[in-house]
């Protein structure tokens, strides 16, 4: 059984149609890209998974259970953390508060501080500015502080919308490093990237989607060589 | 460069001036100068004429450079004698047209004889130039004294104007203590006199010396030097000390400062529980007065004696259920506006606000809440044989609830309900994701806000006896919103500052009444410009203000 399946959602905007029958299925332990140019229609999937949009038709299962009946804050409780387009730290909080925040539905004082250390380790740069207000944190920094914090519910299932967005390439190096180290410790990863050089690089699997709907599913790697992908999103004539 | 100063100075003088004159002119200085700060000496009127051209000289000489002592002199000078111009204007106005009064009312021969120092218009004219050319001058030296002369000079000014504001207080507290002679020595008929002002400016001066030379140091090193245990036990002390001198207040007080105590807690009970909605979760709510009108008026239906009263409740059994209805309204308001952020959510609650105001003084409800009328012979709290009159004993009941309420504050601050609302407050989007449940936390958060100020309602209503719809207008809500503004958002000991301020401060000041909507104005924009953090911010918001230093100071 998929950790995540997605099944032949339609989500609307109002009467616009914006996903016209996705289906995504990600398998336990496996980073999977999605891929696709502006409007795709990327953010609305993750959107929709995370229960923050509700499909008119379809349905998303985890761990074989229909999310459907859940609100968008319950899904932390059931392992689903979600790292938010843009970043989203809360500016005015401290870093260590931010942390905090992450791990705010969890009782376990012990778990918390076992996470806390893991999150330092994976972001040491955070341990060092633990006390400072996360709003003059610099970009990198804040997309480490998102992904860190959403680490801190120990989650199964990490969602993140367009990690590189707005960082310099050497940032984006060392954020999708970290990726694949967070992936290696154990959690399955569902990214949205219009990076795809990067995306298709840390992924085991990734699909391209376009205006609202699948138009190519496939290994990384197996996408990373098809012509489509090369000339729609890698820029390789 | 300098040529550029003095456009500047010259600018801001003339702003100053113009400042002065609206005072002026709105008969504002007039009325402020019935209040003597030392008797015979110096007035309010004077205080506030005065400050203009030192403000000016001061904010003029603010870029220069420490050597150029004679730039900022010479800066000073020329903003404090155009600080002069318009008032001086406005004297000789008075010479050509005689019948000035008809178009500015307020331009009294009693306004003019406090500009002239009751001289004739030109004499009194000059000296009123020579003298804010030199406030001018004095407003350009504070840049240039050393700090260590600076601060006990401007202390000492500070302490001898305040206290000789607050001379009513203190003569109503110090009038057992000392005999006749003493009184009459400290305290003139309509402010402290010459002698008090002396002691109290030396006295201040002095300690301000003493703690820069030492005092605070050594006060440092010994707070320091104290092991846990003992620093423990010291804020133990302090705290109790606190509280008993809060239960011993209304013996000092009297009963006419008991009585504006009073209605400063209400504010303050009101103050905490908007605190919540506003402060912790950051829902800007403008209709916050509904509430206090539904914990009165529930209070007066239930207990009044009079027509509308309907079951002659106690007062103990009726708190609880007007509480419950004021939390019932907030949640019940809290509910439609669950999916409005923002300007939408105040101008909502604004709204609310007046449908409450509207609804009580409406034909429609008039038979159970007695329309304009209001609802008369509300019962006082008894127990036993004993019936709450005296503002004393109201002092007592509404300290046990604002302690209630800090204490309620204090402790959701710091838990996980806390956490909730900060989330919120900072982003609503990422609390969400953050598995925080928006409609809970929202809704506690009016609910809770509610209970306070409804809770403020019944006293308030229980002990006025009487209640009208008028009580219960827009003004109410802004200013309980003002006092956490000017406090500090978010801040508990603020609420308690921003109430002494914008609600305890006019009250002794009775020349302020005409004029409190212009000086919360006034006050609101200063704080905006000066310290818009509040006057005892939260840590939070005292960081965020702060935020460049930290960086600047940190690892980079």
């Amino acid at each position: 059984m998929a950790l995540l399946e997605v099944n032949d959602i339609h989500t609307y905007y109002g009467n616009i149609h914006a996903l016209k029958g996705i289906s995504v299925t990600v398998e336990e332990g496996e980073i999977v890209s999605l891929i696709g140019g502006n409007g795709a229609g990327k953010t609305t999937t993750l959107r929709t998974i995370s229960g923050l949009l509700q499909p008119r038709s379809g349905n998303v299962l985890f761990a074989g259970e229909d999310l459907s009946k859940y609100r968008a804050h319950h899904l932390v409780a059931k392992g689903i953390a979600m790292v938010p387009e843009g970043r989203g730290v809360f500016a005015r909080l401290s870093v260590s508060e931010n942390l905090g925040m992450g791990a705010y539905h969890r009782n376990d004082k012990d778990g918390i501080a076992e996470d806390l250390e893991r999150v330092y380790k994976l972001f040491p740069r955070l341990e060092e500015r633990q006390n400072q207000v996360a709003g003059t944190l610099s970009g990198g920094e804040q997309q480490m502080l998102a992904m860190g914090r959403a680490m801190m519910s120990r989650p199964s299932l990490l969602l993140m919308d367009e990690p590189s967005m707005g960082l310099a390439p050497v940032l984006v190096e060392a954020i999708f490093d970290t990726i694949e180290e967070i992936n290696k410790e154990g959690t399955t990863i569902l990214l949205v990237e219009q990076n795809a050089h990067m995306a298709l690089q840390v992924a085991h699997r990734g699909y391209v989607l376009q205006t609202g709907e699948i138009i190519l599913s496939n290994s990384a790697q197996e996408l990373q060589k098809d012509p489509t992908v090369q000339k729609a999103y890698l820029g390789i004539e | 460069m300098s040529q550029l100063n003095l456009r500047n100075a010259a600018r801001v003088g003339l702003l100053a001036g113009v400042v002065a004159l609206s005072v002026s002119a709105i008969g504002m200085v007039e009325s402020f100068d019935q209040r003597d700060l030392i008797t015979d000496l110096f007035t309010l009127g004077q205080l506030l004429l005065f400050s203009a051209p030192l403000v000016a000289g001061y904010m003029v000489t603010k870029g220069v450079r420490d050597a150029d002592n004679g730039a900022a002199v010479l800066l000073g000078l020329v903003s404090g004698v155009l600080t002069a111009v318009p008032p001086i204007a406005l004297i000789l106005l008075t010479l050509i047209a005689p019948n000035i009064r008809n178009a500015l009312v307020n331009v009294s021969p009693a306004l003019i004889s406090i500009l002239t120092f009751g001289a004739s218009q030109i004499i009194g004219s000059l000296i009123l130039a020579v003298i804010m050319a030199v406030l001018g001058v004095i407003g350009a030296a504070i840049h240039i004294v050393p700090e260590a002369v600076r601060k006990p000079i401007l202390y000492g000014f500070g302490w001898t104007l305040g206290l000789g504001m607050l001379s009513d207080v203190l003569l109503n507290i110090l009038r057992p203590l000392l005999g006749r002679s003493l009184v009459r020595l400290f305290f003139g008929t309509k402010g402290i006199t010459f002698v008090s002002a002396a002691i109290i400016f030396v006295l201040s001066i002095a300690i301000t010396i003493w703690w820069q030379s030492g005092g605070q140091s050594q006060y440092e090193a010994r707070k320091a030097s104290l092991s846990e245990a003992q620093a423990k036990r010291s804020r133990q002390i302090s705290i109790g000390a606190g509280i008993v001198a809060l239960l011993l207040l209304p013996l000092i007080l009297g009963t006419y400062l008991t009585e504006v105590v009073d209605n400063v807690g209400l504010f303050i009970l009101m103050g905490l529980g908007l605190n919540i909605v506003v402060g912790f979760a950051g829902l800007l709510d403008l209709g916050y007065v509904a509430f206090f009108a539904i914990g009165a008026y529930v209070m007066g239906i239930l207990t009044s004696q009079g027509d509308l009263g309907i079951i002659d409740m106690s007062f103990w059994l009726a708190l609880p259920i007007s509480v419950a209805a004021a939390v019932t309204a907030g949640v019940l308001l809290g509910m439609p506006v669950l999916r409005m952020r923002g300007d939408y959510l105040a101008i909502v609650t604004l709204g609310f606000g007046e449908i409450i105001r509207v609804m009580a003084t409406s034909d429609l409800l008039k038979p159970y809440i007695g329309g304009a009328q209001g609802i008369l012979q509300i019962a006082k709290p008894t127990s036993g044989s004993f019936t709450m009159v005296q503002p004393e004993h109201f002092y007592y009941l509404i300290l046990a609830g604002a302690g209630l309420a800090v204490f309620v504050s204090w402790r959701l601050r710091d838990s996980r309900l806390g956490r909730q609302w900060m989330a919120l407050r900072e982003d609503e989007d990422v609390a969400e994701a953050m598995g925080i449940n928006l409609v809970s936390t929202k809704l506690l958060a009016f609910g809770i806000g509610a209970a306070f100020s409804g809770l403020a309602g019944a006293i308030f209503a229980t002990r006025l006896s009487s209640i009208f719809p008028h009580s219960f207008n827009l003004l109410i809500s802004i200013n309980v919103l003002s006092l956490i503004i000017v406090g500090g958002i978010g801040s508990l000991p603020g609420v308690v500052v921003g109430a002494l301020v914008l609600v305890g401060l006019p009250e002794l000041l009775r020349e302020f009444a005409q004029y409190r909507l212009l000086l919360y104005g006034a006050l609101m924009i200063a704080m905006m410009l000066a310290r818009p953090e509040g006057l005892w911010p939260s840590s939070i918001t005292r960081r965020e203000f702060h935020a460049e230093d930290e960086v600047v100071g940190g690892v980079q």
